[in-house]
């Protein structure tokens, strides 16, 4: 495979380049803080705190989903890489109010044993921390060791819902509760058809034959349940989302995906697959979930959980009930995402 | 000629030869991490030595400890991921156990590779078997502990060893942990890529101290 062709410096400081950009884009709303941190400027004192974070090359998420009514802050690693225990501390420290911080992430190895460590320097300062991870991947682990899933596009939802919650929490115990439920109730499916390249080196994040797709494939190109032949859309969407409600029905910890659940369905690129497929994609998953009885409450579509030029979608569900729905109804706003209140169409 | 100990200052230039073979490395580092992982591992240890450098070229430190708790204190912070997370705690936890040491010698290093494994299967839940370093470190630390009296150059030269033949063992293990574990049967037949870290520093470690 050809290098591709990338608009860069440095390669080593890519991530320090991006994240100042993103403060530009951020126009004043937010600031770069310590190594390489964002928080949002104005943080009300008493606030239970929002701290997002991972390895950057994911734009916009995970930083850019700071913002108004979503997360106070966000620590940005390297490409690919988590956030240093040195970058959670600072970036935990600007965002504590006095009432504490929930950090909200993805599940993976290094995310998790970093922000553990930046837990443990913040808790020597005595701010007080709670962590809720995010395991939306249905094809990284079984139902009964959700635990171990990958945390993948279903951030998006999550965070918006919990940022949402965070507005008003009385406690950082409060706040985790509904990033909990959130997260339970968020399930992801996803394909990879061409890999991503990995700035620094150009060397591509995984290898797979031209012909097949890799079914539930990680956003990095983790190897998925498996090596399936390409397909027309109108094969492939209804048996990813057939993994989707197979998860829900298995799952001893949720009622299965039926008529009379409202949901909000996100529709993602992993970078390369353009607004058209994820367009056509999203079209068969509302036929596939009307026909189950399940109402789309509201939509995301858009490359918003990306693996540079990584081409492939997943489709992420996120069960609403009277507790989430008022959530997703407040208006937000950041480079990642913003919606007006309400719903499309509502 | 074999060297009983190192000095403070000649285990920092140690540690310097480690972090520009290391550098130098990078290209095996990410070929082995494609393999099996997301292809980060190269850069990232290539950032955290380059970060090692800085903090050890012409620098005076009081101990042996503090030239390894640099080390691990460098990459910690530079690196991000897993691997700075637990490189970071390797370095740190077995520095911090050699004490007000002045010297490096057979009881340091087996002190040193013993302490630093067990903070790293603390820190990452991973034991010897998931294919991680920790398959490289574990019979390091194991060999250690039996050269305890040996000259240091002898010492770290059977760690070495013992390091390599982990390294090589990790390829017929199954990986259970971090990003290859979705692998499988399939990541039989590769070896662990901060195994090939571990074995890398562990042999640059004995040619250093060869002279």
């Amino acid at each position: 495979m050809t290098k591709m062709k990338k608009l860069i410096n440095d390669p080593l400081k890519v991530a320090d380049e991006l994240v100042q950009g993103l403060v530009d884009a951020y126009n004043g709303e937010c600031k770069f803080v310590g190594s390489r941190s964002i928080v949002k400027t104005d943080i009300p004192d008493g606030k239970v705190a929002l701290l997002v974070g991972g390895g950057s090359g994911h734009e916009p998420i995970y930083h850019g989903l700071v913002g108004r009514n979503l997360a106070d802050g966000a620590a940005c690693g390297d490409i690919f890489a988590a956030p240093p225990p040195n970058i959670v501390f600072e970036a935990t420290e600007e965002v504590d109010k006095g009432k504490g911080v929930l950090y909200l992430y993805g599940n993976y190895a290094g995310d998790v044993m970093n922000f553990d460590i930046g837990a443990e320097l913040s808790d020597d300062e005595d701010i007080e921390v709670e962590t809720v991870l995010i395991c939306d991947d249905v094809c990284s682990a079984p139902p009964t060791e959700k635990g171990k899933r990958r945390g993948v596009a279903g951030l998006v939802p999550i965070v918006k819902l919990a940022g949402a919650a965070s507005q008003s929490a009385e406690s950082l115990q409060e706040l985790a509760a509904v990033a909990k439920k959130a997260s339970l109730q968020t399930r992801s499916v996803g394909v990879s058809m061409t890999p991503g390249s990995i700035p620094a080196t150009g060397k591509p994040t995984f290898e797979i034959d031209e012909d097949k797709i890799g079914l539930g494939m990680g956003i990095h190109g983790e190897p998925g349940v498996a090596e399936i032949p390409m397909a027309s859309a109108d094969e492939l969407v209804p048996k990813m989302l057939d993994l989707l409600v197979e998860d829900f029905e298995k799952d001893e910890d949720v009622a299965a995906l039926g008529a009379g659940d409202e949901v909000v369905l996100f529709v993602n690129s992993l970078g390369a697959t353009t607004m058209m497929e994820l367009l056509i994609g999203l079209k068969i998953a509302k036929a596939y979930l009307e026909e189950r009885g399940v109402t789309i409450y509201d939509t995301i579509v858009g490359p918003l959980v990306t693996c540079q030029e990584m081409s492939g979608i997943s489709f992420s569900v996120t069960r609403l009930d009277d507790e989430l729905k008022p959530l997703w109804d407040m208006p937000c706003q950041s480079v990642c995402y913003s919606k007006m209140e309400g719903r499309y169409g509502g | 000629m074999s060297k009983d100990n190192l000095t403070i200052n000649e285990v920092r230039d140690m540690m310097l030869s480690v972090a520009d073979k290391i550098i130098e490395s990078e290209p095996i580092l990410t070929d082995a991490d494609r393999a099996l992982g997301d292809g980060d591992h190269g850069v990232g240890m290539e950032r955290g030595m380059t970060a090692v450098k800085e903090a050890l070229s012409d620098k005076e430190f009081p101990t042996v400890a503090k030239v390894f708790q640099g080390v691990g204190t460098a990459m910690m912070s530079t690196m991000g991921g897993a691997s700075g997370a637990i490189f970071g705690t390797f370095f740190r936890s077995g520095g911090k156990s050699l004490g007000d040491a002045d010297t490096f010698g057979g009881e340091q290093v087996a002190s040193f590779f013993q302490e630093g494994v067990d903070a790293v299967m603390a820190r990452g839940g991973a034991k010897p078997g998931d294919k991680t370093m920790v398959d490289a470190l574990a019979p390091a630390a194991d060999k250690a502990k039996e050269v305890t009296s040996s000259p240091v150059s002898d010492a770290l030269a059977s760690v070495a060893a013992a390091a390599e033949a982990g390294k090589e063992a990790s390829k017929d293990m199954i990986a259970t942990m971090g990003r290859a574990k979705t692998l499988g049967e399939k990541s039989i037949g590769k070896p662990d890529a901060g195994a090939v870290s571990v074995a890398i520093i562990a042999a640059t470690m004995s040619d250093y101290a060869q002279g």
